[in-house]
Parts: structure tokens; sequence; C-alpha cells
């Protein structure tokens, strides 16, 4: 089969550190196009690769051009970065106009990635979080509600243009080699933050396996909403021990003195928006995924934090 | 070797077995969805051992009926302003000599979200009193104890000892539609071990609590007895509230009886 006779793909949020495995993984059996909102990527010379705005009319450009078979929709735009209204821009009505292109343009198949964050920390959270279960988020925190609303708006598309085949994924902590997100981040620290008497259950997933799961959600193509963990829980102060950080203990009591210590010692201690999940487990549950795509981790929560304290040691 | 024997007398071999062969599916760190940690069961298992055998000397009957594998709902009267019922109740399931098990409970939501006890509760076995979080623990053929009074029955003050509160109806839709034996506990003498002589209710309302007790500075060591009664079964379909809530009401009318029969007993003695 020529290059040119092998189906094109549509790779957004191509500057990640996930979308870059996703990339390495299907490069040999796709033609590729990347695009990130944030920055030009630099790629190998057979992968076209474009900085540009999901809402500017270069954007309808690239369909005409490539005529895409698929998209898989990683650009969306994490809590710790942009502004909300950069965010709510970028993911919201960027990624409504990506949709109304893929069915003008006739794309055959959408994946589009979210985050277990749309469900909410909350503690009458259930420890199994199905794909069903409300999303709270944006009911706790105004910071959630561009992820909120792009899984509503994707919820929306995904039922009323099945020919797009829609695929939401939505995964718990990617984290790993090269992740930027905010547990990443944190883990990465020597000393890290953790609020007295909390110590909610949190799930992470190696980025590697995160690539395999987009891929294998991608070539197997059962269109629905997915929540992606392994099946292996730790409370979030012995994760952070495990990755060989020292304990930074903030008092969780009254609830606005973690900020209030935040202010005063003018350090971003936990991501405002974010700190209920300090606080209230959010763990989902990942056997639809794992039985419809036949999938499991290769990575246990060890080798996970094996990582992070490598890079302290 | 002194270490050893100090360990083995804190949490016997057996009950650190019975711990041990407990079938909970523990991740790759021992922990549980629900936060359960089998390392800090034996340190509660070894504390409330202490309670059980010796301050409170707690009786129990009837853990004959309790099955040895399965799924299983344990439905007790809830009493004493602390969830001590809970506790011993626990560790008579862990220490029972037919068919040990491991129990989950569901404890006022309350409780699971104030700092340390919430994570406390959770990696002893308790978890927040919700609907899915029952269902989910006894499709993994769980023994779950539930207090279908909750706050109402802790809260209810000594003057009141005994005497039932409103039973919340969830417990019996879960057992009907997972197809769960209900096994009643009459508890008695957690009245007595913490006395909730009063309620300091502008206190209760400054902390945001259901009530705050006036009582003694410590439990009273009184008796407790656990009296297990048989099995109930129960099926559906259920056509109304009222249906469903007469079904409580055979549970409720079972507890009851329980409890005189433990007050019957525990005079005996």
């Amino acid at each position: 089969m020529t290059t040119s006779a092998l189906p094109c793909i549509l790779i957004t949020g191509a500057a990640g550190a996930l979308a870059q495995q996703v990339i390495a993984r299907l490069r040999d059996k796709y033609r590729l196009v990347v695009c990130d909102t944030r920055r030009e990527v630099s790629m190998p010379e057979d992968i076209p690769s474009y900085r540009l705005d999901f809402n500017k009319r270069r954007f309808e450009d690239l369909f005409k051009e490539y005529n895409f078979d698929g998209i898989i929709h990683l650009g969306r735009i994490g809590s710790n970065e942009n502004s909300r209204e950069g965010r709510y821009n970028a993911n919201v009505i960027g990624s409504q106009r990506l949709l109304d292109l893929a069915r003008k343009y006739h794309v055959k198949q959408t994946v589009i990635l979210s985050t277990y964050f749309v469900y909410g920390a909350h503690p009458l959270n259930p420890a199994y979080l199905s794909e069903s279960a409300p999303l709270k988020a944006a009911g706790i925190t105004m910071d959630l509600v561009d992820s909120v609303e792009l899984e509503n708006l994707s919820t929306i598309y995904l039922w009323k243009y099945p020919e797009l085949n829609i695929t939401i994924l939505r995964p718990c902590n990617i984290v790993g080699p090269g992740v930027n997100n905010t547990l990443s981040q944190l883990l990465m620290q020597k000393r890290v933050p953790v609020l007295m008497g909390y110590s909610p259950m949190m799930q992470f997933i190696h980025l590697e396996d995160m690539a395999d799961a987009i891929v294998v959600a991608f070539e197997k193509n059962h269109a629905g909403i997915y929540n992606i963990a392994p099946d292996d829980c730790v409370p979030y102060q012995v994760a952070v021990e495990l990755c060989g950080c020292k304990k930074l203990p903030i008092p969780s009591i009254p609830e606005a003195m973690p900020m209030l210590i935040a202010k005063v010692s003018k350090r971003e201690l936990f991501p405002p928006h974010l700190l209920d999940y300090f606080k209230h487990a959010a763990t989902i549950d990942g056997s639809l995924f794992s039985q419809t795509f036949d999938f499991k981790p290769r990575y246990g929560l060890k080798d996970i934090f094996a990582h992070y304290r490598h890079l302290k040691s | 070797m002194p270490l050893k024997k100090l360990n083995d007398w804190l949490l016997p071999p057996d009950l650190k077995r019975n711990i041990d062969n407990a079938p909970k599916p523990l991740g790759s760190l021992d922990y549980d969805r629900w936060g359960y940690h089998r390392a800090t069961a034996y340190k509660a298992a070894s504390a409330v051992r202490f309670l059980y055998e010796h301050y409170f000397k707690v009786r129990a009957y009837g853990r004959e009926n309790i099955p040895k594998q399965g799924r299983v709902l344990i439905i007790a009267n809830h009493s004493g302003y602390l969830p001590l019922d809970g506790a011993l109740l626990g560790y008579s399931l862990l220490s029972n000599p037919y068919a040990p098990r491991v129990p989950r409970a569901m404890v006022e939501r309350l409780f699971t979200s104030f700092p340390y006890i919430g994570d406390f509760f959770n990696q002893i076995g308790a978890v927040t009193g919700q609907t899915q979080n029952c269902l989910d623990m006894l499709k993994q053929d769980e023994a779950v104890i539930v207090f279908p009074e909750g706050i109402r029955g802790t809260g209810k003050g000594f003057a009141k000892r005994y005497q039932l509160q409103r039973f919340g109806n969830g417990f019996m839709d879960i057992a009907i539609e997972t197809n769960t034996p209900i096994i009643p506990v009459g508890i008695v003498g957690c009245e007595e071990a913490l006395p909730m002589l009063g309620n300091a209710k502008g206190l209760a309302q400054k902390f945001g609590l259901p009530y705050f007790p006036i009582t003694l500075p410590l439990p009273i060591p009184a008796r407790v007895t656990l009296n297990f009664g048989e099995p109930l079964y129960f099926q559906g379909p259920v056509h109304s509230e009222d249906e469903l809530e007469a079904k409580v009401n055979i549970v409720k009318a079972k507890i009851r009886q329980l409890i005189v029969e433990a007050q019957h007993k525990q005079g005996a003695k």
C-alpha cells in the first residue's frame, strides 16, 4: 500500500507527551497530520505539523486539504494551562468547530480525550464511578466548566450524529515521563503539599498505557463513553511517599486555610479549583473499557512511582 | 522474639489469619477501592479486641447464623453517641468461630468527610453510607453492616434507649435487588456504655454536627450483648413505598425481639 493510500488522521494537541506517544504508535499505519493551538510541534518530514486556532479559517483548510478519515482530539487544554476564558474558547468553542467540520467533511471516526475530573470530587462519590454517573465538577468549581461542557457537547454529537463514531475517553490521572499535568507536576517535586487528615484514593495510568488505550479505542472503533483506569487504587499520601517525595502538611480546616497559606507563602500549593480532589476520592470504574477493548495496563503502580522516585535520586 | 510475643498478644495469629484469608480484592499496595487497608485492619482489630474482650466483655449469640461466604447484610439497632456498636459488631464477625468474616460497615456520611476520621474509617472497612457503594460491595460478596436508624439512632439520647427510631428503607431495596440475605442483630449495652444525657444544640450547630453529646468523659464499661438472628430473605418486585416499608417493619420487629432476648440473656448472666 502506498503512503497516500493509507487512511489520514488528524491528531490535535500534538505538543503533549501523550500525543507524541500516540503519534509514534500510529505513524507507520496511517498518514498523520498533527496540530496544536499552543505551538508548532517539530515532526518528521512525513508528518505535516501546524500551529493553529480551531476557531480560525485555516483549520477548515486542513480538512479540505487532507480529507481526514479520523480525528484523535487530544488538544483539550488542561486546567493548569491558560485562563478560564482561554480554555473555554479552545475546549468548548474550538471543539464544537472541530466536530462541525468533522460532520461537514464526512470524517468517519473521532476519539476525544476528556478527564475524570468531570465527575467532581465529592465525599458522597461511590468508589466505582461509572460512565453514567452525573458530572458534578461544574457544580463544584467554575474552573472545570469547560471540561464538563466539552463532554456535554461531545455527548450530544455522539448521539445526534452517529456517523461520526465518537468515542469519549475519561482517563484517571495520566502520569509518567514528560507528562506535565497537575498531578505529575506535584509528584516531580521534592516536597509535596498534602492536606492534613485527607488522603483520598487515587488512580494512576502510565503515559504509555494511556497511549495504547487511545490507539486501541481508535482502531477497534466502538463509539461511546469510557472511563480508563486500572482497578488498582492508592491513597494520595501513600503515592507521594512512594514517589520519594517529602510531605508538606497543610492544615485542612477551616476550609479556607490551604488557600490562605498559599497566599501568605506566595506559593501555589494546590490549584484552587482542584483542591477537592486532594480531599475526596473520585475513583472511576474502568471495567467497560477493559472489556470492550480487551485492554489491560502494562504498568503497575510501583512501576509508575519508580519513575518519579528516580527523578529525585 | 519478645516483639513477636507482643505482636501475637496484641493480635493473635488466628485473628490475623482471619484478616489475611478474607477474600478482598486488594490492589498491588494492599488497598481496595474503598480504601480498606490490611495493615490498618490489623491495628484496629488489636484495639477493638481489647474493648471487646476486656472492657465491654461482649457476649455474642447466634453467630452460627452468619453465612461463611457470600453476600450478606447485617442489620442492627444503633445506639450510643459514637459508632462503638459498629466496631464491636465488626469484631464479632471477624472473630466468629463458626465463620469469620471481615465485614464492611456503612457509616454516616458526615463522618467520612471529617479529616483523619474519614480516612481511618475507610482503612478499616467502613464506607460512606451510599447506595451505590453498598450495591458494589455486595456484588463482591462482602458482609455489610448497616444501621438503618442512622443518626436518629445514635442521637436519640439516653432517655429513649432501646426505642427503635425510624428505619431507612434503602437497605431493603438493596437486599431485594441483589438477592441478599439479611441477618438481624439486637445490640444491648451500648446505650449504657455511651449514654448521651443531653444535646448541646448550640455547639452542634456551630460545628455543623447533627448533635453534640453531653456525656461522661469515658465510656462506661457496661456489658454488651450481641444477639444475631436467623437469616431473613425478601423478594421483589416491590410495587410501592408502603409495601417496602412493610418488609422493613418485619426486620425492625425481629430486631426488637432480638433486643428483648438479649436483655433477658444479659440479665440472666
